[in-house]
């Protein structure tokens, strides 16, 4: 079954309260190599069969009206996924 | 409308939805009728004004308020909103409204990441609102916090225009609780119809069950919501 990968982040200036606190976590593990963290969200929209342009188009508009509110976050991708690729 | 008596407030019921019943309390200790609305319901059953209560509606997932947004009741309220109908938001009822857009701005998670639940004081920067005009412009009243993601926020130029235009309804006092911008506690729409607010006024109406009772205070400063729509409604 294909997918559609809609990868939504706050927005830069947004300040994202959970990724500092994945931040502040990080170095008590021993991970200081890292200078931020941002967290965002990933969603997976499976498609019976093939993922036409007309589907493409509607999850780009799912992603901008429904799965991200424009006000805090950007919708940085929306990609399309194969059968048995990138699992 | 000149009977205080035949006012009609509406209180929707969402799935996840806690603070219904206290609002719903909040309209009759006030001295109008309150009428449960349920989400799935298109109809509004003729209410003078709505009130979109608090709670967790559908778990707060994706963001919170974003999936009771698209309840049909929701449909119905933007669109009487829009005709002047008062609604007011109170916590998930505020961020459901900012969804729906009939507010702007958004909430995010408070910015020390933990859940507040507090007696909160806040002033009434704006009283000529639906939903405040029977409190004194200035005044500063006690009301409960509650929530986790009650961070205010918006770009600068929607703050600077809430600000030049009195938009900006409540604002917290004695420490910016959670991080919202320009301590912004509550607004209204341009038409000042619409109000929401992350504090709870619901919970203050009764004497003994709101905040704590200090010096003159009864701990009852929420119930002015409900007297100024009243007003408003017979005023109108």
């Amino acid at each position: 079954m294909a997918r559609v990968i809609v990868d939504v982040m706050p927005k830069p200036e947004i300040l994202d309260p959970q990724g500092k606190a994945v931040n502040g976590a990080l170095p008590r593990l021993g991970f200081t190599q890292f200078a931020s963290v941002r967290q965002g969200k990933r969603f997976e929209l499976e498609v019976e069969g093939e993922v036409t342009e007309e589907i493409l188009a509607a999850a780009r508009e799912a992603a901008e009206s429904v799965l991200s509110n424009p006000i805090i976050e950007d919708v940085v991708s929306v990609t399309v996924a194969e059968e048995g690729a990138d699992k | 409308m000149s009977d205080l008596k035949s006012a009609r407030i509406g209180v929707i019921t969402f799935p996840g939805t806690l603070d219904d019943r206290d609002a719903a309390r909040a309209v009759r200790i006030a001295g109008a009728e309150a009428v449960s609305l349920w989400h799935a319901d298109t109809d509004l059953q003729g209410v003078d004004a709505v009130v979109v209560p608090g709670g967790f509606s559908y778990g707060d997932y994706l963001r919170a308020g974003a999936i009771s947004r698209f309840a049909p009741a929701m449909s119905a309220v933007v669109d009487a909103a829009k005709g002047g109908l008062p609604v007011l938001g109170i916590c998930n009822g505020f961020q459901i409204l900012t969804e729906t857009h009939l507010l702007p701005g958004s909430m995010i998670k408070n910015n020390h990441l933990h859940f507040i639940c507090r007696e909160q004081n806040l002033i009434v920067e704006n009283n000529q609102t639906a939903w405040t005009n029977q409190y004194e412009q200035g005044q500063t009243i006690t009301v409960p916090l509650k929530n986790q993601d009650g961070q205010f926020v918006a770009d600068q130029r929607t703050l600077d225009e809430l600000e030049a235009e009195g938009r900006v309804v409540f604002r917290y006092s004695g420490g910016n609780p959670n991080g919202s911008r320009n301590d912004i506690a509550g607004i209204s729409n341009e038409r000042g119809n619409v109000v929401g607010l992350m504090p709870h006024p619901e919970h203050a109406v009764e004497v003994g069950f709101g905040p704590e009772l200090t010096g003159s205070q009864t701990g009852t400063d929420g119930l002015a919501f409900f007297h100024s729509v009243l007003a408003h409604l017979v005023a109108a």
